[in-house]
């Protein structure tokens, strides 16, 4: 189990240091969520929509958004030089390659969310110091769950035409139940409202993420084994 | 492999017939739906649709399905024959679902004042269509029959789980679609005429539901057999 666990985050160390070297996706991830914050400043009406009113669902559509860019890149790294199958030639369980690479693409999404977070505190002029833990929490619960399917599915994905607009197609639906979570726990969060009120959500979405982990853990074999 | 061309000559002439035999029997539900039944005392002759879309719903929801566990299956067996069944079933799926999109708000406008709302069942419903719709895109976009058949499998299975997140996520919402009339604990709350007419129309859907999947599934084999190889293309 111990050695299991290492070598599943030797995959995500190698990706996330392949990506630290060239930094582009996480730049333009970020970039990219930046400009989702501007463009939803500019899509409502100031004076008719508070700014706390509208702000737990710019926060959630900006992460979902600038997760799916973020996701596309998982497995376009192993597209060159056939190095997916360099990584599938290695004396080590298919479910440990998956597991790495679900790692991997949390940091990735994780990191993306650190840096909206403040943004979306700059520009939304929204107070979370009260709330921060459970905003991380809750970032945290939610990603989980959508980054297991998006790492499947952007697997999947690298073999098609087109696979930047293939990867939302097929995700989307599937961020639907951790976004509307999110955003239910959000709110609560922000107007101080008690656990209780968030319990109902919070076990959704627990569900959800264990769920889903295991599911894809048990699928991801039948699409690398030809 | 002219025996496999036969075998699927074989499965599209069934196909045919029990779409036949569904067909004559859908005209029934209509004759009788139109003629037999009671119009209903607060929705008047709008509530006649009922007999089309809840049907239609029915057959939609029981193709998802049906992805979902011949996917399963496939990825089990590894027989070709399942993959052209699951996509067979969606692609049926997606016509149902366009159907029940498609009667829903002609009904909901004149009774619920509104084309659209963002009710647990229809947001599921909608759900479910766009899944048919990620399915067949995603077997449209990979070349490669093995890699689309494996896949497609895995999205079927996800999905499948999935839709249960969705409704449970969506139903914390107010919901505004009428309660349900036919699976519930106590007797069902329709008029006897009523009752017969909707499960008659269940059923004759549900044959029209098999008897499409199987002439689909029969030209896919067909195909299959043309290109030489098993589940070369569907």
């Amino acid at each position: 189990m111990a050695s299991w666990i290492r070598l599943a985050w030797l995959i995500a160390a190698k990706d996330l240091r392949v990506e630290l070297r060239s930094k582009t996706a996480l730049l333009s991830s970020l970039v990219f969520a930046a400009l989702v914050l501007v463009v939803f400043n500019f899509a409502r009406d100031a004076s008719l929509v508070s700014s706390t009113v509208l702000a737990p669902s710019v926060l959630w559509i900006t992460i979902a958004f600038a997760a799916v860019i973020a996701l596309n890149r998982a497995f376009n790294l192993e597209r060159e030089n056939a190095s997916m199958s360099g990584l599938l030639l290695a004396p080590i369980s298919r479910g440990v390659i998956y597991v790495g690479k679900f790692l991997a693409n949390l940091a990735f999404v994780a990191a993306v969310e650190l840096v909206t977070l403040p943004l979306f505190v700059l520009f939304f002029n929204v107070d979370i110091w009260d709330s921060l833990g459970g905003l991380l929490g809750v970032m945290a619960l939610a990603s989980i769950g959508f980054v297991a399917v998006g790492t499947i599915f952007s697997a999947m994905v690298v073999k098609t035409r087109f696979a930047e607009l293939m990867l939302p197609v097929l995700l989307l639906p599937f961020m639907v139940p951790p976004l509307i979570g999110a955003v239910q726990v959000t709110t609560r969060l922000l107007s101080g409202r008690p656990l209780s009120e968030m319990l109902g959500w919070l076990r959704l979405l627990a569900v959800y993420d264990v769920v889903f982990v295991t599911l894809c853990v048990m699928v991801f074999p039948a699409l690398v084994d030809e | 492999m002219n025996s496999e061309l036969a075998s699927a000559r074989r499965i599209i002439r069934l196909g045919f017939a029990l779409t036949a035999i569904a067909l004559i029997a859908v005209a029934g539900v209509y004759v009788r739906a139109l003629m037999y039944t009671p119009i209903e005392v607060r929705q008047g002759a709008a509530q006649k649709i009922f007999y089309v879309h809840a049907p239609a719903a029915w057959a939609a929801l029981m193709a998802f399905s049906v992805v979902g566990i011949v996917s399963a299956l496939y990825l089990w067996l590894k027989d070709p024959r399942l993959d052209l069944f699951a996509a067979s079933s969606a692609e049926v799926g997606l016509a149902f679902s366009v159907v029940m999109l498609t009667t829903g708000p002609i009904w909901g406008k004149p009774v619920w004042g509104t084309w659209w709302t963002w009710d647990a069942r229809l947001t599921l419903t909608l759900m479910i269509f766009l899944l048919f719709l990620g399915y067949l895109t995603l077997r449209a976009a990979l070349s490669d029959p093995s890699e689309r058949a494996r896949f497609s499998a895995v999205v079927g299975i996800l999905g499948l789980v999935l839709v249960p997140f969705i409704h449970l996520s969506v139903y914390l919402f107010r919901t505004l679609h009428p309660a349900p009339i036919l699976l519930k604990p106590s007797k069902p709350s329709l008029p006897d005429s009523m009752l017969a007419t909707l499960l008659y129309a269940l059923a004759t859907f549900t044959l029209l539901y098999i008897g499409f999947v199987t002439t689909r599934y029969g030209l896919a084999r067909a195909v299959a057999a043309q290109s030489g190889r098993e589940g070369t293309d569907a």
